[in-house]
């Protein structure tokens, strides 16, 4: 006998990602306990298994709540989206309130819970039922006096369900540091869930873990569970091993010239790409553009909001000539939007597997990844493996605070690609730049292009500076920019020879494939360089930039300083209130207790003088 | 008591088909009625193996289950009542004579 021949048959929960960590589902005709607190989720999750058993597998159901009525379940599921009385309507599901008083109860003689019994068979009949959820019998207790007898039928009740073939979830409350309050866990040897919740800076998160799965080999992880207005969902983290199904598919980024950068086919299909930049810098627009040209192949993209609300970054995506509401009503783009602070890490990145899981989208952008406490590296890589392994390519945005040291939210290292938007100034104004950083199997440009946000979108400069840019040449930016794919890495120093000879502006191209040379001299000077008009006395001008651009950066590094000195210095200033605080309440007491000890010895002293006057 | 004779006991008893224990509730009630309420009470015996759907309008869990529906309030007696002295003070039967 070993564990594959116990093997349980399972029950889909129709709990998005439960069933995924347990293998299937709950083990079918057992019974199944859910323990946890009051407000852990026990009451949803029965609801959920229910509700979703009657609407997505045809087995009808039966809840029997021991604790709401059927008027408060109605309003607790109306708030997942589920419509109780419909269901009820339409015989998927049945539900009976057991209420026993003890005030009105006296107890003469030998009884058993037979009538619990017969109700229970009974609502199973007529509902044709193959779930069945009791939701706390433990209630049951404070409302019989004789706990021996309630032991012994609520153990004798959960046999006889196994015995009606029903897949049972009992609910019970944890407490005192024990999984349920009367031991119920003894009498359930099938599957023991435990829900938990709690508060991780100021934000509560929920979690679930399997305590115990006859003949599975569960992991005992603890999963971020979610409770929302579109139900309950477990954050089923795929398992750390790098073995996702690769595409050798390309996906068009919505921009040609970016396209060509990267070898004139775009990004892998299924990668992870990281958008870096300062804020202002268009990474919105590159977002949205490049979910719109997924939609415009008509695949599906989900975009994740953490900023702005879909009707603002819809207005905003139509002045630059992007239009997602199209797509939003052809139902190709699916827009969520939350705050970052509205919960933890954990929960926002649960809602969005859930989202890919129900919507599933070819492209994913996530529109800006933020920082929140909590392990924000290791969670970003189980989503990202969670998009990995959806095959979902996703593009996530971040917001760097300078442009002096590119930050990339310490993820780049999990990052397929890598691109950097960055805001340079030259020339009396301030110019975008996009560097491909990194970009793992492509060929790809090292060059640092300019950009703007015109009416169509974003829109690449040619990589060397056109003469004209009302009226760009359409030969010369091809021309440079197959050059600098079709040679990559070493090459693009004789690219650019090229390309100069070409263009007949030597100097800025040479300029900016210097900066293209890894770890070379600061980027930013490059960038001007390239970004300069052709025509005046370079060398001198780039020196000249550079000095102003170290001086700036200087300047930027004594107020970044200055400001890490404040902080310091109020996080001291309040660290000193506190100790002087506490040492005043210290002090009080000191002197309430010696008043008290003054006041016990003189009432002694005036004892001792009744005692000698009688 | 004026109003005593009056008073009507309406009862309703919950058993579950021929149990030994359901069989001792009846005999039970039975003797305890007709000593102390000869003629003043009605009684309803309700099987719920033959109708389970009447357990959830009295909030039946346990079995056998007495209610006294009338004198009012409405009181549950649960068990064999095999305790006689607590039935009749559940009952509220005034025991004059």
């Amino acid at each position: 006998m070993n564990a594959q021949a116990h093997r349980l048959a399972r029950t889909p929960s129709g709990i998005v990602g439960f069933d995924e960590i347990t293998g299937g589902g709950l083990p079918t005709g057992r019974c199944s306990l859910v323990c946890g607190a009051a407000g852990a989720g026990k009451t949803l999750f029965g609801l959920t298994f229910l509700a979703e058993g009657a609407l997505r597998f045809g087995e009808p159901g039966v809840f029997i709540s021991f604790e709401e009525t059927e008027a408060e379940l109605a309003a607790n599921v109306a708030s997942l989206g589920y419509d109780l009385e419909q269901l009820r309507a339409a015989n998927q599901l049945a539900v009976d309130y057991v209420r026993v008083e003890r005030a009105e109860i006296a107890e003469t003689g030998d009884y058993d819970l037979d009538g619990l019994f017969l109700r229970i068979g009974h609502a199973i009949r007529t509902a044709g039922a193959r779930r069945v959820v009791l939701d706390t019998p433990e209630s049951l207790f404070s409302s019989f006096s004789n706990a021996a007898i309630l032991r012994a039928e609520l153990r004798r009740l959960f046999g006889w369900l196994k015995a009606q073939g029903v897949t049972s979830v009992i609910t019970a409350e944890s407490g005192g540091g024990e999984l349920t309050r009367h031991g119920l866990e003894e009498y359930v040897s099938d599957c023991v869930i435990l829900l938990d919740q709690r508060v991780l800076d100021q934000v509560a998160t929920r979690r679930l873990r399997v305590v115990k799965y006859r003949g599975a080999s569960h992991g005992g992880d603890e999963y971020p569970f979610l409770i929302d207005e579109t139900g309950v969902s477990v954050l089923a983290l795929a398992s750390p091993q790098l073995a996702h199904d690769v595409s050798t598919e390309r996906v068009r980024t919505g921009a040609p010239a970016l396209d060509d950068m990267l070898g004139g086919e775009g990004f892998w299909r299924g990668s992870s790409i990281l958008l870096s930049g300062e804020a202002g810098t268009g990474k919105t627009t590159f977002a949205a553009q490049f979910a719109a040209a997924a939609c415009a192949r008509g695949e599906k993209a989900v975009y994740f909001a953490f900023e702005e609300s879909p009707q603002q970054v819809a207005r905003n995506m139509r002045a630059v000539g992007i239009d997602l509401q199209r797509w939003i009503d052809a139902g190709l783009l699916h827009f969520v939007a939350s705050r970052p602070s509205s919960s933890g890490l954990e929960t926002h990145l649960a809602r969005m597997c859930r989202e890919v899981e129900r919507f599933a989208p070819d492209v994913a952008v996530v529109d800006p990844l933020f920082k929140l406490g909590g392990d924000v590296g290791g969670m970003l890589l189980r989503l990202i493996d969670y998009f990995k392994g959806r095959g979902v390519t996703a593009l996530l945005t971040f917001a760097e605070s300078t442009a002096e040291t590119p930050d990339h939210a310490g993820v780049s290292s999990l990052m397929d690609a890598w691109l950097q938007a960055r805001m340079t100034e030259a020339g009396g104004e301030r110019q975008r730049g996009l560097l491909i950083r990194k970009a793992r199997g492509i060929a790809h440009s090292h060059q640092i292009r300019r950009f703007e946000l015109t009416a169509q979108g974003v829109r690449l400069l040619p990589a060397a500076p056109a003469p004209r840019l009302a009226a760009p040449s359409a030969a010369s930016p091809a021309r440079s920019v197959v050059n600098s794919v079709a040679v990559p890495g070493v090459a693009v120093q004789g690219s650019a020879v090229q390309g100069s000879a070409v263009q007949g502006s030597a100097v800025q191209v040479s300029a900016v494939s210097g900066s293209a040379v890894p770890n070379s001299a600061v980027p930013s000077s490059a960038v001007s360089g390239a970004a300069k008009d052709a025509g005046r006395e370079p060398a001198a001008d780039a020196a000249e930039v550079e000095r102003r651009h170290a001086a700036e950066a200087r300047k930027r590094m004594i107020e970044i300083r200055r400001r890490e000195l404040g902080a310091r210095i109020a996080t001291l200033q309040s660290k000193l209130a506190q100790s002087e605080r506490e040492a005043d309440m210290l002090f009080a007491r000191q002197q309430g207790a010696e008043e008290a000890a003054a006041q016990f010895r003189r009432e002694a002293a005036e004892a001792g003088r009744h005692r000698g006057r009688t | 008591m004026t109003g005593a004779d009056a008073e009507r006991w309406l009862l309703r008893l919950y058993i579950a088909g021929g149990s030994p224990r359901s069989q001792a509730a009846l005999a039970n009630l039975k003797g305890v009625c007709d000593e102390y309420l000869p003629g003043r009470y009605e009684l309803e015996v309700i099987d719920l193996v033959a109708h389970p759907e009447r357990a959830r309008a009295d909030q039946i869990v346990a079995v056998p289950t007495l209610v006294r529906r009338l004198p009012p309030p409405i009181t549950k007696i649960i068990g064999d009542l095999s305790m006689k002295e607590r039935v009749i003070v559940a009952l509220d039967i005034e025991m004059t004579d």
